[in-house]
């Protein structure tokens, strides 16, 4: 006897006013298994999730957890069908300890004491069953991100989760916490767990799931085996065209250097050298690529350069841009806009926007006070927003209009939004951090050839990623951070991914045995 | 000052802190749950009004009593109306309530009893008596101790007992009961709350109902217990050094009995000495009177340390998507 699917949906439909979310969406999860999810930023995939999970009531369709039809309500009904949910932004309290984040909403009686007990003794079990190991008495704030991961795990299997679903759980951990994760649900699935991943890296979905179904706009369009498919099908699926994973580009043409950094050492308000003396320069036509781990150093660099040093830092060295030297200290940011350096901040959310301001709002900080915006001495919003709206129809940014809240539009498009203000004010040099980090394939694509553009433009690009792929992709040379310094510079050409990552990982290759270690 | 002294300044300050202790656990409740309260001070003069009333009507402070509760519980209900299912500002219906019941207790009182917004004095089973605990008398004798059992722990109203019977009561309700537990995570976090499968509108009702009930009790004892009738605007601000204690407090049970005896003293020093002679200079009664308010302002400066108030408090909850 075959034992029916852990989840089964039939022709599942939502929509948001005129906006269909879902639209008869099939999908079938055998026991046992790793599912992968993928598609575009608004395919679909949360909404769907949301609705396995009650946050939403379907409009229509039908959903099976063991071959039984159920109703799922509300959140505790998708608990009490065994359904558990790791959001992509944990659902903790910060000043709660694991344990009481772990009991709350599942206490056994009005009283704490006994709770607490059983889930200290609970986590212990599954700690040494799963490899999830957490101090059940630490604070969930003062916890890395990845063991706040694992208390959301812990959170779903204490509630005796036997379907556990996993939104972008990589997005915010490092390698090697994304690694143990996958350890982790390894070992569930073994256990007979069944998984369901949502992702938008391919990657990740060749790396451990069994199968994988792909949304776009709305529709599951296909629903196949991971190991007879690959990333380059996968891709063309989600974006419902073929996708260059390699960046197409002509030959560089570098000029004179534009930005020259010598010497450069930070050191933090708690007394950490972040920057250990890093020497750099671009030229002009050149794209810079900086690879490393987060957290090497480079966020500082970048803040630096940008002219926001991190609060209380105190920094040595020369910041040269076309030859004249930059004063370093103090918030330089309005004057090195001004000097020709444009700047897509790492944090696109904290830095690079005001969420609740509108999209043309957005588009212009930072360049508000140019003369084709001034009437009088007032700002003329006319012109801005005329200004937006041609930035809106060169980066096909979705939707067209200028007046919606920033907050409002997804990820790829909040980032487009920063790239067009930056990159059309055509600057002397453009420091790039994280170009596409959360932002889907089609949006990754686009920005990658405007800053291929930028460049064969003759302007200088500092490109920051922690994406290896980008980096090899879109850099003329290649120089890789580890703790504060410059391990070494590659041409992207000749630099094999084992070797780079052999200097992400602090350690110098020796060049004779550079073939041994990258084979 | 002699020890006689001393105890009297206690026990005045035991009084006086009553109302503040209630109020400040009431806010307790509700900014616990993320349901900012500034209508403490509305709450407790409705009460007032309501309990002096009833107790009047029909002479027993008891009815005084639950008629406070019930009018303060109206105006819980109201903010929760307002502030949690129609997710309105919490501390504009704060402002409105406090309007609403400094309009509503004068207008009523004048319509009802045709004092000038008071209400007529309340006298015998009208007000609380003091109860005089077992073995008072018996034990004034002894040294210290016997002063202090007969004069400060014996000798006041039920609902000061109640006061301070609340302390380790609402401390327990929080650290030890699935509805502390729930209670605390809905104001840091809602967000878990819900994705918990735990309701987080009826969580936060259930908070500011409770902090309705407390609130009523506290007016209920400005009219019936340590007064003898409504005075329009008797409240006094109590409301606001209410939710300075609190936040003297950092929002714990404990820290609310200390914040709260503190305030009390210093109204009992300034009754007891209205113009204070240190020798070097006199202090004028005008700026003793004024010491409680000008502690709150000190506490609201932010002078006594970081205190961090409920992470989601001000927020009205809304599913994300």
């Amino acid at each position: 006897m075959t034992a029916a699917p852990a989840i089964e949906l039939r022709g599942i439909s939502k929509a948001f006013g005129p906006v269909q979310a879902n639209r008869a969406i099939d999908l079938v999860v055998p026991r046992g298994t790793i599912h992968g999810i993928i598609g575009e930023n608004g395919a679909g995939k949360s909404t769907l999730m949301s609705i396995l999970y009650g946050f939403y009531r379907p409009d229509a369709g039908q959903i099976l957890i063991d071959g039984k039809p159920v109703a799922i309500a509300d959140s505790q009904a998708a608990i009490r069908a065994g359904i558990g949910m790791v959001f992509q932004h944990f659902k903790l309290v910060p000043n709660f300890t694991v344990l009481e984040n772990v009991v709350l909403g599942a206490e056994d009686g009005r009283f704490l004491r006994r709770s607490l007990a059983r889930a200290r003794g609970e986590l212990k079990r599954l700690a040494a069953e799963y490899g999830l190991q957490v101090d059940p008495d630490a604070l969930v704030e003062d916890l890395s991100v990845g063991h706040q991961q694992r208390v959301e795990i812990l959170k779903a299997l204490y509630r005796r989760a036997d379907i556990l679903i996993l939104d972008e759980p990589t997005g915010v951990l490092t390698p090697a916490e994304a690694d143990h994760l996958f350890r982790i649900l390894r070992s569930l699935r073994d256990e007979g767990k069944t998984i369901i991943l949502i992702t938008h890296k391919l990657r990740e979905i060749m790396q451990i799931t069994e199968n994988v179904s792909v949304m776009r706009r709305g529709e599951m369009v296909a629903s196949v085996r991971t190991a007879g498919t690959g990333p380059a099908e996968l891709a063309e699926l989600m974006v419902g065209r073929k996708v260059l994973l390699r960046v197409e580009k002509p030959l560089a043409r570098p000029g004179a250097p534009v930005l020259e950094v010598q010497g450069l050492r930070m050191v933090d308000a708690e007394g950490v050298e972040r920057l250990r003396g890093i020497d750099l320069a671009i030229r002009a036509g050149e794209i810079l690529g900086i690879a490393g781990v987060a957290g090497n150093g480079q966020t500082q660099l970048l803040e630096i350069l940008g002219g926001y040093p991190p609060a209380g830092a105190t920094l040595s060295g020369e910041i040269r841009l076309g030859g004249r030297p930059l004063p370093l200290a103090g918030s330089q940011g309005r004057a090195r806009r001004r000097a020709g350096i444009g700047h897509v901040p790492e944090d696109r959310q904290a830095e690079g926007l005001i969420m609740d301001f509108t999209a043309w709002e957005n588009m212009a900080f930072g360049y508000q006070d140019a003369p084709q915006f001034q009437r009088g001495p007032l700002m003329d919003n006319a012109a801005l927003r005329a200004d937006a709206m041609g930035k809106i129809a060169r980066f096909d940014i979705r939707p067209p209009d200028p007046d919606l809240a920033a907050k409002s539009f997804s990820g790829g498009n909040q980032q487009k939004i920063v790239v067009a203000r930056e990159v059309e004010r055509d600057p002397d040099l453009l420091l790039v951090g994280q170009p596409t980090r959360g932002v889907d394939i089609g949006a990754i694509e686009f920005i990658h050839k405007r800053i291929v553009a930028l460049r064969d433009a003759g302007r200088a690009v500092l490109l920051v990623s922690v994406e290896l792929d980008e980096i090899m992709a879109l850099a003329d040379r290649i120089l890789v951070m580890f703790d504060g310094r410059i391990m070494g510079e590659r041409l992207p050409a000749e630099a094999t991914a084992a070797e780079l990552g052999s200097l992400m990982a602090g350690v110098e290759p020796a060049r004779a045995d550079a073939g041994g270690i990258a084979g | 000052m002699d020890f006689a002294t001393l105890i009297q300044i206690l026990d005045s300050a035991v009084r006086l802190m009553t109302p503040l202790l209630l109020a400040c656990l009431a806010g307790l409740y509700s900014e616990r749950a993320g349901v900012f309260d500034i209508g403490l001070e509305g709450k407790m003069l409705m009460a007032a009004f309501a309990s002096a009333s009833v107790a009047y009507a029909t002479g027993s402070a008891w009815l005084g009593l639950l008629a406070g509760i019930a009018g303060a519980a109206a105006l819980a209900g109201l903010h929760g109306l307002a502030s949690i299912s129609f997710r309105g500002n919490q501390l504009i219906s704060g402002v409105a309530i406090n309007f609403l019941a400094s309009g509503l207790t004068v207008l009523l009182g004048q319509k009802i009893f045709g004092l000038g917004g008071r209400t007529p004095s309340l006298s015998g089973a009208a007000r609380f008596g003091e109860i005089t605990l077992p073995f008072a008398e018996s034990l004034r004798p002894l040294p210290v101790i016997g002063p202090v059992y007969a004069e400060l722990v014996s000798g006041h109203t039920i609902l000061v007992y109640v006061a301070f019977a609340m302390v380790p009561l609402t401390w327990w309700m929080l650290y030890r009961t699935r509805f502390g537990l729930r209670l605390r995570a809905v104001g840091e976090s809602p967000a878990s709350v819900d994705t918990a499968g735990v309701s987080v509108i009826r969580l936060r009702f259930a908070a500011v109902m409770i902090c309705g009930v407390l609130c009523g009790i506290a007016g209920a004892y400005l009219a019936t217990g340590i007064s003898a009738g409504f005075v329009k605007e008797m409240t006094a601000g109590r409301g606001f050094i209410a939710l300075a204690a609190l936040i003297f407090a950092k929002w714990r049970p404990w820290g609310a009995l200390g914040a709260t005896f503190l305030f009390g003293l210093m109204e009992a020093v300034a009754n007891r000495f209205p113009n204070l002679d240190l020798g070097v200079v006199t202090v004028p009664s005008m700026l003793m009177n004024a010491l409680p308010y000008i502690l709150t302002v000190v506490i609201l400066a932010g002078f006594v340390g970081r205190a961090i108030p409920p992470r989601a408090g001000g927020e009205p909850y809304v599913k994300e998507r």
